[in-house]
């Protein structure tokens, strides 16, 4: 039943209002953000030149992408536990596969495009059809696929990167106007964006998938093919998950351990951008801005001259932090 | 009402009424089927072999343990992601207060569960004060720990007193102490949850906790508590460790994957990842699965990396053996 | 004219004290009074039935009187003293208890374990398990249900009926003097409906006052004493159920004649072509099953629970298929392999439990709408936000057809009341364009002005030309609304009967017993 109030307010106020309601609804990660970067600029004369923040954004792309792609399973109620251990598989893999061949990028990539989706079907299907909790199903993929990479490379990574397989992670593209150096990881991200953005957003996939993690037997008596729409999502997860340590491999180089833990950073990305854990809430850009959230605050730690442990402790607390802030806000609205 | 019963029918019904979980079905197939593999490529020398049935059992302590704690906690609808830090943190503190001597035993002791309760009310504080979601808040306090353990302690730390080593190797007659310990912990944990009033509790918070509420269950009490002895198993698991080591070391919590498999195995024994159902017998059985196949592959020479790929099979495949049947809608 | 009815509050003779009153309660939540002074007295072994529709207070009432809310002002009065509750637990403990439409048990314990809940005896500090049942036992006998519930049954194999019986039983183990049931009958079948009145009849003798919200009048009539009726959240009125007509007390809830409670049924003219056509459809739970579905129908489908009619509903719409038999959709033979295969070939289905199966909470209501309509298009392709290209304002234009009651279709649904889900619910399935639309349970848990709103919908779909099934455990629904009535039985379809049929014949094809004095037109099942 609607009441309708007879409002004696003047127009100014009234606009102030307007103006105060909407800025409430804003999602809380963007202003965090964004007096993190306001800190991180006055910490670090670096980070207020154009260089500094290309290499800022350049480096935290990879999270971001794979967020991205968590946060796809996480709106249809369910968790990828694999992505790391799918970041290990790339970069152990394609040091072998490369040989220290150039010829051999393109085709590498290839394969271990493949062998992501080839983890999202398993993850996707035994979910669907097996009904085995993702949780459960994507921990031991996580096993799985480490122990598989690391047997195929007998425990040590085989070789380097060529240049030409590296560039997507580290590479720039010289005389931009304004940017001067725009990293190509950049690019791949705002490109991987912009579709995750279209299917999710604008396209019937990202509402179904929504349907999925909000009531999933309304879905199914609506006529979403919920296994297919599952499934898809963890094919996504996988496979940006692929693009994330081409990524992270060309970046940084390759150890045993690469990718390890990085599943939990993402999730802690997409929960900074408002994902509820349990499906039916998410946002590609928030949690896009969540993943950059979470490396700017450790910025910042390095900067304060926090040695590296500290930094865990800290990483820590504002996970927490920012979980029981997102939580009580919510709590206060309904 | 009695009614004269066939002596089949009346072991079938007795037979029922101790609801084995199902994961020992799936126990005797492991067992029954490394012992075929034993047989065909060791001549049956791996389980033949005393020692290494001994090593079965003594694998399983460590993570059995610590599973206990982790079923307590599952079944009051939460999880614990920070128990292997807090083994680690266990392994380092009570080797450096030892130093060697026996006299300084009781301070170790004492100080690790104190710091494990405090852990472990932390954890219950974050999830039920601040409503932060378990997987998060302990995921958090996992990495607080890894940092003020990182910070402090990088090698091998002090070291444990002969004394203490009992617990690691003595026995009791043929049987491990620690063997025992384990037994105990796990009777322990039965008995909780079958006898006791905060038993029960567990059960009713993590069955529906607006209901539990509305009986007037204090919810945060009950959560806390299981967190609390959660903990504390991990640090009992720790002191087991390292008396086998006989030195603390920072990696030792993470480098066994204690928080993952103490989960993994929980969920292979029967009990609902969402809570209110499940017990520690279906645990102990999923331990003890782990362990023979650990061993097993140890013996038979099977590469490490594809001991890691089988874990993660044998992990997805029990759970799948539970659900497959079942008609839920899953995430 | 209802001051006649009202009963004085000298007049009451006998049980003159009242066993729990409220005086002049008021409270308030954001934006809405959702009680203002109201009054009540409730007597130790009378039935009071509390009616009104959805936000005239009546759920808030109780919740209060529960221990679940506090007033803003007001008293609450038990036993003669003044009582305040701060949590539902000290109301349990003073002796009032409520029993929601869900229930509050955990389906992995025993009913014993249930109904002990944090009050487990302990011998030695271990809980006894033994004086669990046996106690729950007593309480059973008590209750006359021994032999229907064990206490060593795990919750979740029990049916909703026992569910209720189980919950009532944890009541009375609080030795509660104060029973409240919110809609008790709601998820129940008549057989069903009867056990529970027997047992209200029961508690009655012990001397407990029982109050109870309801929406169906008929049921109101036969158990309760005492009938109360609340508009926004004003006290109306309490009448003697033995003085008042179900007329009267429509009118008191809603200001409107018995008469416009349903749209007229159809005329022979009205009725087309057979739309659907079942021949022979068999499955795990059906069997035999022949019937035909007109353009322009209502075909009302009746029963006892378990008889049949969900299933009958899901075998058609693909979820839980027919293995063996035709099924013929505009002459044309289908076989409907899955929901989103139904949804192609333009069936709808609205379904019983629309929190359950027919929402999506935490997703916008324009989100809702569309989700049919997304389902069966490209999936990466994209609609508009508000519709499909040909369609641009199908959204507000949906939200118009099916009165559904918001400032902004961005708002959850979550937040709006039953009706207006409901209402949600349908704009969904009329987005779809389904030419077939299955209804179960249409009007359930929803007050008297949104169910006639809905009833009033079906039949202007009719007149579209869409077939309509509707499945209903109401019978005044189904006389009210069918042109044709389907009556099932133990998985098959006991027979049909014509429009108009009385409650009886209807009860009697459902139980077994076919009506043999010819007063209504049997028509062997299947043949039109």
């Amino acid at each position: 039943m609607t009441t309708t109030t007879i409002s004696t307010e003047s127009g100014f106020s009234k606009i102030l209002r307007n103006v105060w309601t909407a800025l409430t609804k804003v999602p809380p990660v963007y202003p965090i953000f964004i007096v993190l970067f306001i800190l991180v600029t006055f910490l670090s004369p670096t980070y207020s030149s154009m260089n500094g923040i290309m290499a800022f954004l350049r480096r935290t792309a990879p999270l971001a992408i794979l967020a991205v792609g968590q946060m796809m399973v996480l709106s249809s109620g369910g968790f990828d536990l694999s992505q790391g251990s799918v970041v290990t598989m790339v970069c152990l893999g394609s040091s072998l596969l490369l040989n220290n061949d150039p010829a051999n990028a393109y085709p590498a990539i290839g394969i271990m495009m493949a062998i992501g989706i080839g983890v999202g079907l398993v993850n996707g299907l035994v979910t669907s059809y097996l009904k085995v909790p993702s949780f459960i199903v994507t921990l031991g993929m996580m096993l799985l696929v480490k122990g598989l990479a690391l047997y195929w490379v007998g425990g040590a990574p085989k070789g380097y990167f060529t240049d030409n397989w590296r560039m997507w992670g580290r590479g720039y593209i010289e005389n931009v106007p304004i940017f001067d150096r725009f990293p190509i990881g950049l690019i791949l991200l705002i490109v991987v964006g912009g579709i995750a953005w279209y299917i999710f957003h604008r396209a019937n996939f990202g509402k179904q998938v929504l349907a999925i993690g909000d009531n999933v037997k309304a879905a199914k008596f609506s006529g979403v093919k919920v296994n297919f729409v599952r499934v898809s999502a963890f094919v996504i997860s996988s496979f940006l998950a692929v693009i994330g340590g081409i990524m992270t491999g060309g970046y940084g180089g390759v150890n045993v351990t690469i990718g390890e833990g990085m599943e939990l950073q993402a999730i802690a990305g997409c929960v900074v951008g408002g994902v509820l854990l349990g499906g039916g809430k998410g946002s590609v850009p928030n949690v896009i801005f969540g993943a950059y959230t979470l490396e700017i605050l450790f910025t910042v730690l390095n900067l304060l001259g926090l040695p590296k442990p500290y930094r865990d402790v800290i990483q820590g607390l504002i996970i927490i932090a920012t979980v029981a802030y997102v939580a009580l806000s919510t709590r206060r609205k309904r | 009402m009695t009614t004269t019963t066939l002596p089949g029918k009346r072991f079938s019904q007795f037979f029922r009424s101790l609801n084995i979980p199902p994961v020992y079905y799936f126990l005797i197939v492991i067992f029954l089927g490394s012992g075929i593999l034993d047989v065909i490529y060791s001549d049956g020398q791996i389980f033949s072999n005393q020692a290494i049935r001994l090593n079965i059992l003594v694998r399983s302590v460590a993570l059995g343990i610590v599973a206990v704690g982790q079923t307590l906690v599952i079944i009051s609808g939460s999880i614990d992601l920070s128990v292997a830090y807090m083994i680690s943190i266990t392994s380092v503190m009570s080797s450096y207060i030892m130093q060697g001597q026996t006299e300084n035993i009781f301070l170790a002791i004492v100080v690790v569960f104190a710091i494990g309760a405090l852990v472990g009310l932390v954890n219950g504080l974050i999830i039920t004060k601040l409503h932060v979601n378990p997987f998060i808040a302990t995921l958090g306090v996992g990495l607080i720990l890894k940092g003020i353990i990182n910070a402090t302690f990088s090698n091998y730390t002090g070291s444990v007193p002969r004394s203490f080593e009992f617990f690691g190797y003595e026995r009791l007659g043929p049987i491990p102490v620690s063997v025992i310990i384990l037994f105990l912990v796990v009777l322990g944990g039965w008995f909780l949850l079958s006898r006791t009033k905060f038993g029960s509790h567990l059960y009713g918070v993590g069955g529906n906790v607006e209901v539990a509420r509305l009986c007037g269950l204090r919810t945060d009490r009950v959560v806390i508590g299981a967190h609390i002895l959660c903990s504390m198993t991990a640090v009992l698991t720790g002191l087991f460790i390292v008396s086998r080591l006989r030195a603390g070391a920072p990696w030792v919590g993470p480098d066994g994957v204690y928080d993952l498999e103490s989960i993994a195995t929980v969920v292979i024994g029967g009990t609902l990842l969402s809570g209110g159902k499940g017990g520690v017998w279906g645990t102990l059985a999923g331990v003890i699965i782990f362990s023979i196949l650990s061993t097993a592959f140890n013996q038979l020479g099977v590469n490490p990396y594809l001991t890691l790929v089988l874990r993660g099979a044998i992990v997805i495949l029990a759970v799948a053996s539970y659900t497959y049947r079942s008609k839920n809608m899953v995430a | 004219m209802t001051e006649e009815l009202l009963i004085s509050m000298d007049e009451k003779s006998e049980n003159s004290e009242p066993l729990m009153e409220v005086r002049n309660i008021c409270k308030r939540f954001p934006g809405v009074q959702a009680l203002n002074d109201v009054s009540l007295k409730f007597f130790p072994g009378l039935v009071h039935a509390v009616m009104g529709e959805n936000g005239a207070g009546k759920s808030t009432l109780m919740k209060i009187m529960a221990g679940a809310y506090t007033p803003d002002s007001g008293e609450v009065i038990l036993t003669g003293k003044k009582v305040t509750f701060s949590h539902p637990h000290e109301a349990h403990q003073q002796g009032v208890s409520i029993i929601y439409q869900e229930f509050n048990l955990l389906p992995d314990r025993t009913v014993a374990q249930n109904i002990f809940l944090g009050r487990e005896q302990t011998k030695f500090g271990l809980i006894d398990t033994d004086a669990l049942n046996k106690q729950s036992t007593a309480v059973l006998k008590e209750m006359g249900m021994d032999d229907v519930i064990k206490p060593t049954t795990m919750c979740h194999t029990l049916s909703v009926a026992e569910q209720q019986i189980a919950e009532i039983a944890k009541a009375i183990s609080f030795d509660s003097k104060v029973l409240i049931m919110d809609e008790p009958t709601a998820a129940l079948s008549s057989t069903e409906v009867k056990i529970l009145n027997e047992l209200i009849l029961r508690l009655k003798t012990r001397g407990m006052a029982i109050i109870f919200i309801s929406h169906r009048l008929n049921e109101v009539f036969e158990i309760a004493d005492e009938i109360t009726v609340l508009k926004d959240g004003v006290w109306v009125g309490t009448v003697n159920s033995k003085d008042a007509t179900p007329e009267q007390l429509v009118h008191m809830m809603v200001g409107r004649e018995l008469d416009h409670y349903f749209p007229p049924l159809g005329k022979p003219e009205d009725f087309g072509e057979v739309v659907l056509s079942v021949k022979d459809g068999n499955n795990a739970f059906l069997s035999g099953i022949n019937f035909q579905l007109r353009r322009g129908e209502v075909l009302g489908v009746a029963g006892l629970q378990g008889s049949g009619r969900t299933e009958l509903a899901q075998a058609l719409f693909g979820v839980d298929p027919f293995k063996s038999g035709s099924v013929t959709l505009l002459g044309k033979p289908i076989v409907v392999r899955s929901p989103s295969h139904a949804i192609k070939m333009k069936m709808g289905f609205v379904t019983e439990d629309r929190k359950k199966e027919g929402i999506w909470p935490m997703q916008p209501i324009r989100d809702n709408m569309l989700m049919t309509v997304r389902a069966i298009q490209f999936m990466f392709g994209g609609i508009s936000k508000d519709g499909i290209r040909r369609a641009r304002k199908l959204v507000p234009n949906l939200g118009k057809q099916v009165d559904v009651r918001t400032d902004s279709y961005d708002r959850e649904v979550q937040f709006l009341s039953g009706g207006n889900q409901q209402k949600v619910v349908l704009a969904k399935w009329l987005a779809s364009e389904a030419k077939v639309f299955l209804f179960d349970e249409p009007t359930r848990g929803i007050d008297v002005e949104a169910k006639a709103s809905i009833h009033d919908m079906i039949r202007a779909l009719t007149k579209k030309g869409i077939a309509v099934l509707m499945i209903s455990s109401e019978l005044p629904e189904i006389i009210g609304m069918s042109d044709r009535i389907l009556v099932m039985r133990d998985g098959k379809i006991a027979g049909e009967l014509p429009a108009k049929s009385s409650e009886n014949d209807i009860m009697l094809m459902a139980t077994g017993h076919n009506p043999g004095n010819g007063s209504n037109k049997m028509t062997a099942a299947g043949e039109n």
